[in-house]
């Protein structure tokens, strides 16, 4: 039981480095922002896999990357709407705002 | 009531209370500027005595989250305050209640709160992963305020900082798997038993961080974001953001990793922040607009940071030159936030006031704004490193540390930065003066925004004439070389 789960741990954590490399090459070789975006989620999930990975051992499981990933998907999720939700309003409103946001102009 | 938590703690209540406030959301300022500064002074006062320390729910490390704050942070927590509050009263010249109706002034206060409670929190924290989660706090912040400049350049600023935290992030996870531990002390502890693995991770931390820091040749997206903002933006984006980065990754190495760094490393810290100022300094003297020569201004000053790592030997070995390079990088980041916090908001000023950005725009500006162009003046002063500013304290300990040490190439650096500092500076001050007339200005939205760049400017000035006691706190915090005062650094 102990050899399964440190076994298990490497397959996770493999997985993730190889997560990781994808999400990276596509991250560098695209330009649009939403497959770039996409990318980066490809490379936080390979991250969080591989952090899930190396809490396995022979002595058991470490619940302490359990609860960080947990943390750290909110984290990314939000990231990844806001950064979607710019995108968006860079593709309809262009760079700068027409004046309706800011109101009257100002130092 | 820890102190520590109410200061990571008031700026993410006021952000919930501005939420709530919605158009009454700007008047929050008046409660929050002088609440959070009063906090921060007393934590200096409290951390003059002795360190001061505290845990997440009185849960130690490992099993708990630590907060501390050093003589370091103490005041750099000051420091951020005055800052941030002057910015953000400066601010209600645009985004106050008095203004026209806008989407932006419901978003810009939420916004303002969050990137103070990430920089609060990024200063008290010792954690990598309570680092990672304030810094992106921070960062969320920072890209959504740029986009009120320009969209384009926010998204491009958006994607250095996901890469860098990606990076970040990765090189935390690796050192949680080499040491089983994320906190800064326990890892100081746990390091010498897997170095490989652990120079591995550090490499990520460091390379996110550099690119969120904006070292040269990871600069590229700062001038465009920080040029294009709005005036109060730029001020907050150019004074404290990119500080924070620095703060953690300089607390990585001189505080978990001492001892990791060798040669190799130091070097390239110092030949990267030798270039960032070189480079900096010259695309400065040819800019035409004058946010974009402040902007550039900004990367050529962030070299100066990472010219620390080789004066102060990487923190494996306390040298008796470490206390004077490690008070230069206090007084630099201190000074370099009040300054370029008063250079963007008087350049804002004079901008609208002049109906045009660029620098020829300003001719003899200062026969019509003279409050404002003197604050631009202190500012200037600071940042070219000249006495008695908080910025010549910076630049001469760290002369002094240079020569100490024998490294006189990063002494001549140093020199030279300060001279072409005073060279592009004097640009926008020079036709501040030039012709006879006076020009017509359009008059600003209140009379007392003057009065914000003013403050900032005297703050710097004053932090050179008054160096005696921040320079012992941020010291204090040092193991060893931490007796040696300002005249003992001396050669």
């Amino acid at each position: 039981m102990t050899e399964l789960l440190a076994e298990r741990g490497h397959v996770f954590a493999l997985t993730g480095a190889a997560l990781i490399a994808l999400g990276f090459y596509g991250f560098m070789a695209q330009r649009a922002v939403i497959r770039r975006l996409i990318s980066f989620n490809v490379i936080g999930s390979g991250v969080f896999l591989l952090f899930g990975g190396t809490g396995y051992s022979a002595a058991g499981v470490d619940p302490v990357p359990q609860a960080l990933i947990i943390t750290g998907i909110v984290v990314a999720l939000a990231l990844t709407a806001f950064a979607a939700a710019l995108a968006v309003r860079l593709a309809q409103g262009g760079d700068r705002d027409d004046g309706t946001d800011d109101g009257e102009a100002g130092p | 009531m820890n102190l520590l938590f109410a200061l990571a703690g008031a700026p993410l209540a006021f952000l919930l209370a501005s939420l709530i406030a919605g158009r009454h959301g700007a008047r929050l300022i008046w409660i929050a500027a002088p609440v959070i500064t009063a906090l921060a002074f007393w934590l200096a006062l409290e951390t003059h005595a002795r360190p001061q320390g505290g845990a997440l729910g009185g849960w130690m490390p490992p099993l708990g989250i630590a907060l501390e704050a050093d003589g370091l942070g103490a005041v750099l927590l000051l420091t951020c305050a005055l800052t941030a509050s002057v910015t953000g009263l400066f601010a209600l010249g645009r985004y106050g209640g008095a203004r026209p109706e806008s989407a932006r002034r419901y978003t810009f206060w939420p916004l303002f709160y969050g990137l103070w409670a990430g920089m609060n929190a990024v200063l008290v924290s010792r954690d990598l992963f309570n680092l990672y989660v304030a810094i992106e706090l921070l960062s969320i912040c920072a890209v959504a305020l740029a986009a009120f400049g320009s969209r384009q350049a926010a998204v491009n600023y958006m994607m250095i900082a996901l890469a860098g935290s990606l990076a970040y992030l990765l090189g935390a996870v690796l050192i949680y798997a080499a040491l089983g531990t994320l906190d800064m002390s326990l890892i100081a502890q746990r390091a010498p038993e897997a170095r490989a693995s652990v120079l591995i991770a550090a490499a990520l931390i460091t390379g996110g961080l550099m690119a969120k820091t904006a070292l040269f040749p990871l600069h590229g997206w700062l001038p465009p974001a920080h040029g294009a903002a709005p005036t109060a933006v730029s001020a907050l984006l150019s004074a404290l953001v990119v500080k924070a980065s620095f703060v953690i990754l300089a607390r990585v190495w001189f505080e978990g990793l001492p001892g990791l760094a060798g040669a190799g490393v130091i070097t390239a810290f110092g030949v990267l922040g030798a270039a960032a100022i070189v480079y900096g300094s010259v695309l400065a003297i040819t800019q035409t607009g004058l946010k974009a020569l402040i902007a550039y201004s900004t990367v050529a000053q962030l070299g100066y940071l990472f010219l620390v790592f080789p004066l102060a030997g990487g923190g494996e070995s306390a040298t008796p030159w470490t206390a004077g390079a490690w008070g230069a990088m206090g007084f630099h980041l201190s000074a370099h936030m009040l300054a370029k916090a008063g250079l963007f908001l008087a350049a804002g000023l004079m901008i609208y006031g002049a109906g045009g950005g660029r620098i020829a725009d300003l001719t003899g500006l200062a026969r019509a704004m003279p409050v404002t162009s003197l604050a631009f003046g202190l500012c200037a002063v600071s940042l070219m490193g000249l006495p008695p500013s908080g910025g010549f304290m910076a630049k001469y300990l760290m002369l002094i540390a240079a020569l100490a040490s024998g490294q006189w190439h990063y002494a001549l650096v140093i020199l030279a930065g300060g001279l072409m500092a005073a060279a592009y500076l004097f640009k926008p001050l020079a036709r501040l003066f030039a012709g006879t007339g006076t020009p017509a200005i359009r008059a600003l939205p209140h009379r007392s925004m003057a009065l914000a760049p003013l403050v900032l400017g005297a703050a710097a000035i004053a932090l050179g004439l008054l160096s005696a006691e921040p320079y012992a706190l941020m010291v204090s915090g040092l193991p060893e070389a931490g007796e040696a005062g300002l005249e003992e650094a001396e050669p």
